[in-house]
């Protein structure tokens, strides 16, 4: 098997996993105006919950094959209690203020969640392998993969495509599209901006979630996990255009092949390869690659 | 405001400020505790696997200590019959806030001494501060020979060998077992341990066997978490050999994405600081890998009153047998603690001994501990060397063990007094004394 074709199979499966990490991210800017530093913490939280929800499924004796489900409702659990308890309890009364001061509050939570993620699981790595080999592998050559990474790249397109659906083809995404327009306008038309962006948000921490608990049956789920995440999150979202679904997977296409790419021909350079790819986007199009220029308002 | 009244809060102030400081003075005078400063990980990916396992060995042992318990040469209490106080203070944060606090623990929490440090950079930054501080530190953890290769020091110490035995005996150990390597690989953290460990490995495999040929060096980011194309990268080239000195979570993370991918079928996995993990990855732990402990800790620590001792004390607290952090805490307080003793003995000195006085005595001390004999005889007596062993993994009945074991005399994996380690590796690792 030639090197070309399993730069392109690791950089194809990296991209998946870096566009299911990410795409919450875009998702709350693009909506919300929001840089949600706590993202990672929340990926990290999927994690745990996932090794919380898996274990005590494959503890109790159910069927294996089961803990996918468990690693899907881990997601949604995260999703369901940490998005409305953040948005309506602290986001909400800091709408209007300078994005600045919104990326602050994020942080804050970033922090808190850390600190709480430690005092409910501790400090020692827990993990939840069994579903990484639950399905088997299959062979491309003499390298061998994993089905589960085949399953996480179409597991990534659903995501991207039901989202494009949701947002072009339906009412609701249209009235997401209106309050991304222009808020006060919606507003003015009836539509109800507080629902929409606790809906959003949501939404948003249940896809960061999700990334960690897919992640979690093939790392060892610790403390420090967050932050590795939100940097490589940022990267993709930043390369892309803040705030674009399609940029998103465009930026974690380019990441993931470029990591591929310095890890097979140069793996000096690996460490540098995706923050030198996201400088020379910002050199030539500092809003990103898919996101509109924005006019300067005098 | 009327002036009076600013006048007056000043001086309010300024009193209240004397009162305080008077008040700590005194205390400090009253004080009849030893106060130790312990700096460990309790945050981040080094807190699981080797911060918190220090602190709970630490915990364990001053609490033994403090009650007379420990076994001889041991049993007097606290530190020559004084209770010892411990101040815990979290690694976490980098060097910048890491030297801080150190001031901190010095200045503010008077401390005797320090007891710390797992990260090789905190070390290399704490070294220089501890002697502008003039204060004892006991750097427990770290491994970078840098530190009193590149520099000497009074007041720091190292109980614990440097990195450089770890590399060389994984190289001794290896075609020991496998003479007709032709081919080798690594991955390790693109950080000054993983880099120095390759680099020290790859040295020695080049001195040891100069027709073996490099195949790939991959260096991913510290708590990286995805390995698919470096694990496919390893496969493709073909490697007789994967050095990996990999930890925590990202060996772990490592083992669980390659031994899937069938990585080790064909490639013998020399895991230089795998110990740690041997009972969390249990099937994830190919047979066959060679595996150290970063000295004779563990699985390879001598049997012995203090071993059992230890395991026992740590295994009440933790639930589990210690690991390789925690040994080297333990060796830190048990060589502070005789360096002390002796220099009290010889000063018949009432509370505890001078400073200088206790760096005479512990400068080329010897002494005994769980994980066996260290002697202070590098870096003009700060810096101790010990033997190592490597063995390798045989699973067994579902529990991974270690066969095959192989001891290393601390001046065969070594260098002697004045010699830099790379120096040393390239001029053939002659047996130093």
């Amino acid at each position: 098997m030639n090197q070309f074709l399993a730069i392109v199979i690791d950089g194809i499966i990296y991209s998946s996993w870096l566009f299911i990490i990410a795409v919450g991210l875009t998702l709350i800017y693009g909506v919300m105006k929001i840089l949600n530093v706590a993202h990672g913490s929340l990926y990290a939280l999927g994690a745990y919950a996932a090794t919380a929800f898996g274990g005590y499924w494959l503890a109790q004796g159910h069927p294996p094959m089961g803990s996918y489900g468990m690693l899907v409702l881990a997601a949604v659990f995260v999703g369901l209690i940490a998005g409305p308890l953040i948005e309506r309890g602290l986001l909400r009364l800091v709408y209007g203020k300078e994005e600045v001061v919104l990326v602050l509050v994020t942080y804050a939570v970033f922090l808190i969640l850390e600190d709480l993620t430690k005092l409910a699981f501790g400090v020692d790595p827990l993990s939840i392998p069994e579903p990484y080999g639950l399905l088997g592998s299959f062979e491309v050559g003499e390298l061998m993969y994993p089905t589960y990474s085949l399953v996480l790249v179409v597991l990534s397109l659903l995501v991207a495509v039901g989202l494009a659906l949701i947002l072009n083809r339906t009412r609701q995404g249209k009235i997401l599209q209106a309050v991304i327009h222009d808020r006060e306008m919606s507003a003015a038309m009836g539509i109800n901006v507080g629902r929409v962006y606790l809906v959003t948000f949501t939404v948003g921490v249940m896809l960061a979630a999700l990334g960690g608990a897919l992640t979690a049956p093939t790392i060892s789920v610790q403390p420090g996990i967050a932050a590795e995440v939100i940097v490589l999150a940022f990267a993709v979202v930043v390369i892309g255009g803040l705030g674009s679904l399609g940029g998103a997977a465009l930026g974690a296409v380019i990441v993931g092949m470029v990591r591929a790419w310095a890890v097979h021909k140069w793996p000096e350079v690996e460490l540098f390869s995706v923050y030198a790819v996201m400088a020379l986007v910002l050199i030539v199009r500092p809003q990103g690659l898919f996101a509109a220029p924005e006019a300067r308002k005098i | 405001m009327d002036k009076r009244y600013v006048r007056a809060a000043v001086i309010a102030l300024m009193l209240a400020g004397l009162t305080l400081h008077g008040g700590i003075a005194s205390a400090q005078q009253k004080r009849d505790t030893i106060r130790i400063g312990f700096v460990t990980f309790l945050s981040g990916p080094a807190a699981g696997p080797f911060g918190v396992p220090a602190r709970m060995a630490a915990e364990a042992v001053v609490e033994q200590l403090n009650a007379g318990k420990a076994p001889a040469p041991y049993d007097t209490k606290g530190f020559g019959g004084t209770p010892i106080e411990l101040v815990v203070i979290d690694e976490a944060g980098g060097t910048t806030k890491q030297v801080s606090e150190f001031r901190n623990l010095v200045s503010r929490q008077n401390v005797d001494y320090v007891i710390g440090y797992i990260s090789s950079g905190d070390c290399l930054a704490i070294a220089p501060v501890a002697e502008e501080m003039k204060k004892v530190t006991v750097l427990f953890d770290c491994g970078t020979p840098r530190v009193f290769e590149e520099a000497s020091y009074k007041y720091v110490f190292r109980t614990r060998p440097h990195a450089t035995m770890d590399a060389v005996a994984a190289a001794l150990y290896l075609l020991e077992q496998k003479s007709g390597v032709k081919s080798y690989g690594g991955i390790n953290q693109n950080y000054a341990w993983g880099q120095d460990s390759w680099h020290d490995f790859d040295l020695a495999m080049k001195t040891l066997k100069p027709d073996a040929r490099v195949t790939t060096s991959q260096m991913p980011k510290f708590g990286s978490g995805q390995y698919g194309a470096e694990i496919s990268a390893l496969i493709q080239s073909g490697s007789e050999v994967i050095h990996s000195s990999l930890w925590g979570g990202d060996l772990e993370a490592f083992m669980m994405q390659s031994v899937p991918r069938g990585l080790f079928r064909k490639s013998q996995l020399v895991l230089v600081a795998g110990e740690p993990y041997l009972h969390r990855l249990g099937a994830n732990m190919p047979d066959g890998t060679i595996v150290g402990a970063r000295g004779t800790h563990g699985v390879f620590a001598p049997d012995s009153n203090l071993n059992t001792w230890l395991k026992t004390i740590y295994k009440a607290k933790a639930g589990h047998d210690p690991n390789y952090p925690a040994y080297v805490a333990t060796l830190a307080f048990l060589g502070l603690k005789t360096a002390f003793e002796k220099a009290k003995l010889e000063q018949a000195s009432s509370l505890k001994p001078s400073d200088d006085a206790l760096i005479a005595t512990f400068e080329g001390l010897s002494f005994d501990s769980p994980s066996g004999r260290a002697t202070m005889s590098l870096g003009k007596g700060h810096q101790a060397v010990m033997g190592t062993a490597y063995g390798t993994t045989k699973l067994v009945n579902g529990k991974v063990t270690v066969t095959n074991v192989k001891h290393y005399p601390a001046e065969r994996v070594t260098p002697p007094n004045g010699i830099s380690s790379p120096d040393w590796i390239k001029g053939g690792m002659k047996p130093g004394k």
